[in-house]
């Protein structure tokens, strides 16, 4: 028969064994370091992995339609969103606070969400944008990371690190992800804070706030920003800044992760409850002043809706 | 209107693989003890497709693994899942431990970014520290620790009974007295159950059966299980952690 013929149909033996063997080759998303203790991660250290795509004209779009609950709200995958997140240099380090809310559309999937991702003992990832992009891509930095420390005998620098990270989703560019991170640690220039996202930005400064609630805390932050803060102080005012996004933005809330980069690594502060910030303050900790974040207590007996005692009576 | 004349109208086709099967999953760890649940109705749309399809899947002798969503998906995934198992098992000949195979279900959850599978997965059993736990995931792969975690058509039912009984929300303790930090086997089965006689009344994707696996540490005595009706043991030895199924019957209206 007619080879060209033969060559472009589609229901020709020769066409049938291509298709057959495009089926099998979709199998073929393991590399032999799936079947050895490299199984997981350890596949990646060899390079970037890949990922299957739709077999159809635009996967772009198709991932859209089903993903996004934004373009539309009855979508069937819903991906985590919705997030404070905050870091900041100063005299004494930096600072790095979260909020710990995932919502899936109106849901609240979790209130114990970890954003912050410790990408090793110098290094703090933060999670804005999809939990799994944050998640996967941060734990990714930090093989890569540690492959750099092996090579070159040395740790690598935040500057580095984030140009890294910037580079490997500005790739992806276009595709879907999303992802608002602030890459923060101490390398031998000091203190370092940078902003990654998914778009391809990647900013050096010394004060970032991300996600739906950034607005609120930005308020609280630009407000109480010195370079000159205490440890305490700095630590408090994360703290009240987290407080003010998880009280204003309904996106944000449930407790605030707290946590404190110095030039020895990051350090673990604490995990405030946002209610009780707001009735009783954050407890007996450093920095605190001990009152209610809540203006309750501010306004008690002065306002109709909260009448003087004698009033009332 | 001419028939012959509808391919003048324009017309819009996407690619829709996905459906949504109806079906709640749930899992609670306890101190030395996981339970992993779900019902086995499978549905699409207001249609029972089958009164029995198991959405909880015995993976090794320590791990359990929950799935609920688009069920060819989770089937599929399951399969993927145990294949990985295997594997792991001829190379080292010993089981994969559960905070890696938590890790694995992230990263093939997460090779499939751009053409995500619709499962909802949660991973209940016991660490190599022979602590319980459970870890939850979403379709592309971000996951969590947690003590307790509902997924599927139930999950904004039965989450917040979750969250009162075993996290104590909202609760405060009487004078004098603290909340327990882990609660023991037998009130964790009777919640299970009770949530999933909740949902069955108020939700009509969930009923028909009721699989509550439970997975005990090693060394671990059977006190709580003895004399359950319909409890079955699926484990491959019993020296190490063991695995018990609970078959309970759900209200099929």
């Amino acid at each position: 028969m007619n080879t060209f013929v033969n060559q472009f149909s589609t229901s020709s033996a020769l066409s049938v064994i291509k298709k057959a063997q495009a089926v099998t080759d979709d199998d073929e998303e393991f590399s032999d370091a799936a079947w050895g203790s490299e199984a997981g991660f350890g596949s990646l250290a060899k390079g970037v992995p890949s990922f299957s795509v739709p077999a159809v004209q635009d996967p772009t779009s198709f991932l859209r339609l089903h993903t996004d609950d934004h373009a539309d709200p009855n979508c069937r995958i819903k991906i985590q969103h919705g997030t404070t997140t905050l870091a900041f240099r100063f005299q004494g380090g930096v600072i790095v606070a979260v909020d710990s809310r995932a919502t899936a559309g109106s849901y609240i999937a979790s209130g114990t969400v970890k954003k912050v991702i410790e990408i090793n003992p110098y290094l703090l990832g933060t999670m804005a944008g999809g939990a799994a992009d944050c998640q996967y891509w941060e734990t990714y930095l930090g093989i890569q990371c540690r492959l750099h420390e092996l090579r070159n005998r040395e740790r690598i620098s935040v500057a580095a690190a984030s140009k890294y990270l910037s580079n490997l989703v500005y790739g992806y560019k276009g595709m879907g992800l999303s992802m608002g991170t602030m890459i923060c640690g101490w390398d031998k220039t000091g203190p370092a804070v940078f902003y990654v996202d998914s778009d391809g930005s990647r900013l050096k400064g010394d004060l970032f706030s991300v996600g739906s609630g950034s607005t609120f805390a930005y308020g609280v932050l630009d407000q109480g920003y010195r370079w000159d803060l205490t440890d305490e102080e700095a630590q408090e005012l994360g703290r009240r800044s987290i407080y003010a996004a998880g009280h204003r933005d309904a996106f944000s809330g449930n407790t605030c992760n707290l946590y404190h980069v110095k030039e020895d690594g990051w350090r673990f502060i604490g995990n405030y409850d946002i209610t009780k910030m707001h009735y009783d303050g954050p407890g007996d900790v450093p920095g605190s002043t001990k009152v209610a974040y809540g203006y309750d207590v501010r306004v008690e007996g002065r306002t109709s809706s909260n009448p003087p005692v004698a009033a009332a009576a | 209107m001419n028939p012959m004349n509808t391919a003048a109208q324009p017309q819009q086709r996407q690619f829709n693989p996905y459906t949504e099967n109806g079906g709640t999953i749930l899992a609670i760890a306890g101190v030395d003890f996981s339970v992993i649940a779900g019902d086995t109705r499978q549905s699409e749309g207001y249609n029972i497709q089958t009164r029995y399809a198991p959405k909880v899947f015995r993976l090794t002798d320590r791990a359990v693994l929950a799935v609920n969503g688009f069920a060819a998906d989770g089937n599929m995934f399951v399969k993927k899942v145990k294949q990985r198992l295997e594997w792991y098992r001829h190379a080292h000949a010993k089981d994969m431990p559960l905070h890696a195979i938590a890790r694995l279900i992230q990263t093939m959850l997460y090779g499939r970014r751009f053409f995500p599978y619709y499962v909802y997965n949660i991973l209940g059993g016991i660490e190599d520290d022979g602590s319980g736990a459970v870890y939850s995931f979403d379709p592309v792969g971000s996951y969590e620790r947690e003590t307790c975690r509902a997924a599927g058509a139930a999950q904004s039912l039965v989450q917040p009974f979750l969250d009162n009984q075993i996290y104590f929300k909202n609760q405060q303790p009487a004078p004098g007295t603290a909340h327990p930090a882990h609660l023991p086997l037998p009130h964790v089965l009777s919640l299970v159950i009770d949530s999933f006689t909740g949902a069955t009344e108020r939700h009509i994707e969930v009923g028909d059966g009721l699989e509550i696996y439970v997975v005990l540490a090693k060394g671990r005595d059977l006190s709580g299980l003895e004399g359950f009706a319909g409890l079955q043991e699926v484990s491959s030895r019993s020296d190490g952690e063991r695995i018990f199924v609970i078959r309970r019957e759900l209200k099929k209206d």
